[in-house]
This record gives structure tokens, C-alpha cells and sequence, in this order.
């Protein structure tokens, strides 16, 4: 068995105990009896709370984390820059502004509206880099078009909150804007899931572009690779992933930064070799925030995007932190 | 016979003209040296074979055709290319780099090729090593092995052999001319107007955008061409590996011409 194959291996099956320990583990602890009803009998209360609440709360914190951690892992190769992920292009922050105006709109009660607005804004901020990055090739101009692009939504986003009419509106959205799974049920990681799978194969469809692009721009054009059309693979991949995990479970940061970091020396640099794992350790680690999240004896559940930032904010500081020593950024 | 040729060049960078109607050619089975001063559009030059650089005015062709009717693919397959930049954005294992120079080829032979291509060029050792853990000059050569491990006929390599140590960059010459040799065409850019002279079949001086000689290296690198491209006062002297230069440097410094010799013997 190659490296590659064991390292996939190891994370699976780490991902089969950790959703193993987060449906066992909740806010309402089962006994041993209550357990062996609810695999006796599916529909039965504990039944409900182990099948119908906790499995799709798992499943969805995996798949948007493998969506997460395979947007990471692309924008990181795309851009050459391991401080990239979700948020730095601005398609979070676009997702979630499209979701923060269904929301105010009054589109929550519409069964879907709120995902597809999310899913229409993670589209529309692909398109605009697609285009962006067709005229200019530099990776840190598409960095510096992301950041003017977030935060331009993020602003938008602030002027939805500053003039809506209604408090109850505003406080579903940000609500919306911390990032959770909680409450998220199998119609969503129904519809989530061929989504996250598509970007899976436009990515590794991308792989032999951003192996190429290690080697810089230069070299990657006169490599003989069509680069326009890989690059353009990866942006739409990266896209759609972000898009689909912002539509499902709102805005949740550093994943998509922390899971490449955690598999990159494992095979040895390679951003190709590199998507699968990292995308796999992105729903590792959403499930273990996930449990860890909702284990934290507090009044109010922590939200999950909170979570992932408070942990995360010192993580990013500290790759930064090697990433200039090593790499002389 | 396979060429690749410049053919009255035009180009700018922003705003800027950085080619002014250059003609330039590099046949198979030579190695040709550009040479010239910093900004003198010898990687430009360079760029502009490559199809990187567009033009405004002439044209870039391979065996007669234009470069821009080629896919990429097929350019890349008569045309390899070494950028001066060497920045790596991971810490990818030299053999990998190298075999990235068969990006179409299966796994193991792209593996086999570009192991092939570092112990060329005497680095084989360094196969598993990551690019962190190696020295500028060591991994200078494995990315020119990754240009070798193309297979391409044509090779173009922006100075190739900056900031390797002495012996690596005799080393590197040779190779670089035993392909010439094999029916390569191969065009460097080299700051060492010695190895240029030792090496090449064919100099090509550049200055501001414009080629100022393009001959058999001591016809090229006359003293009056060194004089006033370079602003050296400079003279050939016979060395027992080939020519040798012994030159020193016009004062600038408002003492009108003196002449201070700053450093001799290349």
C-alpha cells in the first residue's frame, strides 16, 4: 500500500470512531438501555435523538468540512500561498451575504431559498474571480482582489444588518452567520453531499495544475499543461465547495486554512496528493470541534463558527508565524 | 534542420521597450550565450522565445512556424524553458521536481526520467531531499533538471548557472553543451562573459532592447563591444583552458577616466 493510500486510511478511520463517539455523546445522555431501544427501534424517542438529531448533525459537520478542507487545499495551490483558504478569496463572505439578504427579505420561510441564495453568492464570487484572474495571472493580486471582494461583502452584509426594519431578522442572520450544524436534518446532507462530491472531482480533475504551479507561473505555462482550463477547474471546484458548506451551515472559518497544514508534510508537499486528506481531515475536524462545541457546558451552545475561530485565530497567527521563517513570505 | 528564432521583435513591459526589432536564432546543435547588462532584455529575450512575453511587433518561430499556432502541449514538447525565478512554493522532494518535466508521462517513468536528469547533473543524492532542506545552488540544478527531463530540442535557460560555485557551473556548461552537441539547440543567459567566450558557439550581446553583436564569441566580445556595452576597458588573453578575460572598470567617481583595475582573470 503506497503512502498516500495509508495516510487516506488512517484519517478514515479516525473519522469512523470520532462520528462513533459524537452520535453516542450529547447534550441528553442515554443510558444502556435507552441505546439498545433506539438500535432496536429507530423510531423510538431515543430512537429519534440518535437517528433523526445527532447522525445528521454528524454527517453534515463532515461533509462541510470536507468541503471546507478541499476548498483549503485548493486555494492553497491555486494561490501558492499556505495562508489561502475559504474566506481570503471573499466567496464566504459573498455566500453569506446572499443568505443574509434572503434572510431579511423574509425568503427563510421558503424551503431552500435561503441555500440557494448562499449557493447563487458563493457562484457569483467564482465568477468574478474567474474573470479577475483571466486577465491577471498573479496570485498575489487575486489574494488582494479577495480581500477588497470580502470585505466589500462583509460591508454589505453590515448595511443589511444597519437597515433592516426587524430585530427578529437580524438576529436570525447573525444567528445564520456564526456557522452551526445544529438542527441540520438528512434532506440537507441529502442535497449538500453530490455538491461537495462534484467539486471533489473538478479538484482532482485540477491536480496535475497545481503539482504544476509549485514550480511557479512561468514554468507552469510552458509546461505543456492547459493551465487556463485547470485553473479554472480549481476556482470552480474551490467555489462550489465553499458555496455549498456556507449554504448549509453558515460561515465557518480556519478549517479550510488548519486541515491542509495537518496532512502537507505527509505527502511531502504535493498539492495534488494533497486534496484528498485534507479534505478528509477537514471533516475530522469538524466533527471533533462539532462534539467539542456542543460538550462545553454553557448556557447557550457554542456556536460551531465561533468555535472554529476562537481555536483557530491563534492557529492561523502561528502558521503565519512558521510560514515566514520557512518560506521568507 | 530545428530553430528557434526571434525575427525582428518588438515588445515593451510596461510602457517600457524591452525588445527593439531582435533578431535571434538558435539552431540545433549549438549553444548560443546572450549576454549583456542588467536590464538589457537578455530574459526578455528569453521570455519572448518561450512564447511568454508578447510581442507588438515580430514574430516567434519554431522550424519556420509561428510559436502561437502551437497548443501548448506541442510546444512544450520542442521547447523547454528555465525561468530565472526559483521559488518553490512547497517542500516537494528534488525527484518530484524534476520529473515534473514529464507531466505527461506515466508515474514511474516521469520518476525514472527526472532521476536520470539530477544525476546528469551530479545530484542524484539529492532525489528525496525537500527543497527546504537544500542550498541555493543545489536546488538551481534541480530545477534545470526538470528542463532537461522534457526531452525537448530546444532549451532556453535564463542564467542558469547564478549563484552556483565555481565547479558546478563548469559542470553545468558541459552538460549543457554535450546536449548542443546531441543535436539540442541551446540558448543560455550568462552573466560570465569568460564562460560565455569559453562555452558558446555563438554570442549574442544585447544591449537596451537592441542586439549589438551576434558572432563566434571573440568576434561578438571585441574589446569595443565590451567597452561600450559594459563600460570595461578589457583585452582576450590566452588561458590554458580557453580565453581568458582581463579587464577593469572606467572610474566613475569625477576623476575623468582613470582607469582602476578592480578585477582581473574573469
Amino acid at each position: 500500500m503506497t503512502s498516500g493510500a495509508r495516510l487516506i486510511l488512517a484519517i478514515t478511520l479516525a473519522i469512523v470512531i470520532a462520528a462513533v463517539f459524537a452520535v453516542l455523546f450529547g447534550e441528553t445522555a442515554l443510558t444502556g438501555a435507552q441505546f439498545a431501544e433506539a438500535f432496536r427501534d429507530p423510531s423510538s424517542g431515543p430512537g429519534e435523538v440518535l437517528w433523526q438529531v445527532r447522525a445528521p448533525r454528524v454527517a453534515t459537520a463532515l461533509i462541510v468540512g470536507v468541503a471546507l478542507g478541499l476548498s483549503g487545499a485548493v486555494m492553497q495551490g491555486l494561490l501558492r500561498n499556505p495562508l489561502a483558504d475559504p474566506g481570503v478569496l471573499g466567496v464566504s463572505a459573498v455566500a453569506a451575504l446572499g443568505a443574509a439578504g434572503a434572510i431579511v427579505l423574509g425568503a427563510a420561510a421558503v424551503p431552500g431559498a435561503v441555500e440557494t441564495a448562499a449557493l447563487v453568492g458563493a457562484g457569483l464570487a467564482g465568477a468574478l474571480l474567474v474573470l479577475f484572474s483571466a486577465r491577471v495571472r498573479s496570485p498575489e493580486a487575486l489574494i488582494l482582489f479577495g480581500v477588497a471582494l470580502s470585505s466589500f461583502a462583509g460591508a454589505a452584509t453590515a448595511l443589511i444588518f444597519n437597515l433592516s426594519p426587524s430585530p427578529i431578522a437580524t438576529a436570525e442572520v447573525m444567528s445564520w452567520l456564526l456557522g452551526s450544524v445544529q438542527n441540520r436534518s438528512w434532506i440537507d446532507v441529502a442535497w449538500v453531499t453530490p455538491a461537495v462530491l462534484l467539486s471533489g472531482g473538478l479538484a482532482i480533475l485540477a491536480a496535475p495544475g497545481l503539482r504544476m504551479l509549485s514550480l511557479g507561473e512561468e514554468t507552469a505555462r510552458t509546461s505543456g499543461l492547459p493551465m487556463a482550463r485547470l485553473r479554472l477547474l480549481a476556482l470552480l471546484a474551490a467555489a462550489l465547495a465553499t458555496g455549498a458548506a456556507v449554504a448549509v451551515a453558515g460561515v465557518i472559518g480556519f478549517v479550510g486554512l488548519a486541515a491542509p497544514h495537518l496532512v502537507r508534510t505527509a505527502v511531502r508537499g504535493d498539492p495534488g496528493r494533497l486534496l484528498v486528506p485534507a479534505a478528509l481531515a477537514g471533516g475530522l475536524m469538524l466533527i471533533l470541534a462539532d462534539l467539542l462545541a456542543r460538550m462545553t457546558p454553557t448556557d447557550q451552545e457554542l456556536k460551531l463558527g465561533v468555535f472554529t475561530a476562537l481555536v483557530g485565530a491563534p492557529l492561523f497567527a502561528l502558521i503565519a508565524w512558521r510560514a515566514a521563517r520557512e518560506w521568507r513570505l | 534542420m530545428s530553430a528557434l528564432q526571434l525575427a525582428l521583435a518588438t515588445a515593451s513591459l510596461g510602457g517600457r521597450p524591452v525588445l527593439r526589432d531582435v533578431n535571434l536564432t538558435v539552431a540545433a546543435g549549438e549553444l548560443v550565450a546572450v549576454v549583456g547588462p542588467n536590464g538589457a532584455g537578455k530574459s526578455s529575450a528569453i521570455r519572448a522565445l518561450g512564447g511568454l512575453l508578447p510581442l507588438t511587433g515580430g514574430h516567434t518561430r519554431l522550424d519556420g512556424a509561428d510559436l502561437s499556432t502551437l497548443s501548448p502541449r506541442e510546444r512544450a514538447a520542442r521547447v523547454a524553458y528555465l525561468p530565472q525565478e526559483r521559488r518553490i512554493a512547497w517542500n516537494l522532494p528534488a525527484v518530484e521536481i524534476a520529473a515534473l518535466g514529464a507531466p505527461f508521462l506515466a508515474g514511474a517513468e516521469a520518476t525514472a526520467a527526472g532521476r536520470a536528469a539530477l544525476d546528469e547533473l551530479e545530484v542524484g543524492y539529492l532525489a528525496d531531499r525537500g527543497v527546504a532542506e537544500m542550498s541555493g545552488g543545489e536546488r538551481a540544478r534541480v530545477l534545470l533538471a526538470r528542463a532537461l527531463t522534457t526531452g525537448a530540442r530546444a532549451l532556453l535557460a535564463d542564467e542558469p548557472i547564478a549563484g552556483l560555485d565555481p565547479d558546478a557551473q563548469l559542470m553545468v556548461l558541459d552538460r549543457l553543451k554535450a546536449r548542443a552537441r546531441n543535436g539540442q539547440a541551446v540558448l543560455v543567459s550568462l552573466h560570465d562573459l569568460g564562460l560565455a567566450a569559453r562555452y558558446a558557439d555563438r554570442v549574442v550581446v544585447l544591449d537596451d532592447g537592441q542586439v549589438v553583436a551576434d558572432a563566434a564569441p571573440l568576434e561578438a566580445l571585441t574589446p569595443d563591444v565590451i567597452a561600450r556595452v559594459f563600460g570595461l576597458t578589457a583585452r582576450w588573453v590566452e588561458g590554458p583552458e580557453g580565453p581568458l578575460l582581463a579587464s577593469s572598470r572606467y572610474s566613475d567617481g569625477g576623476g575623468g577616466g582613470v582607469v582602476r583595475p578592480v578585477s582581473s582573470e574573469l
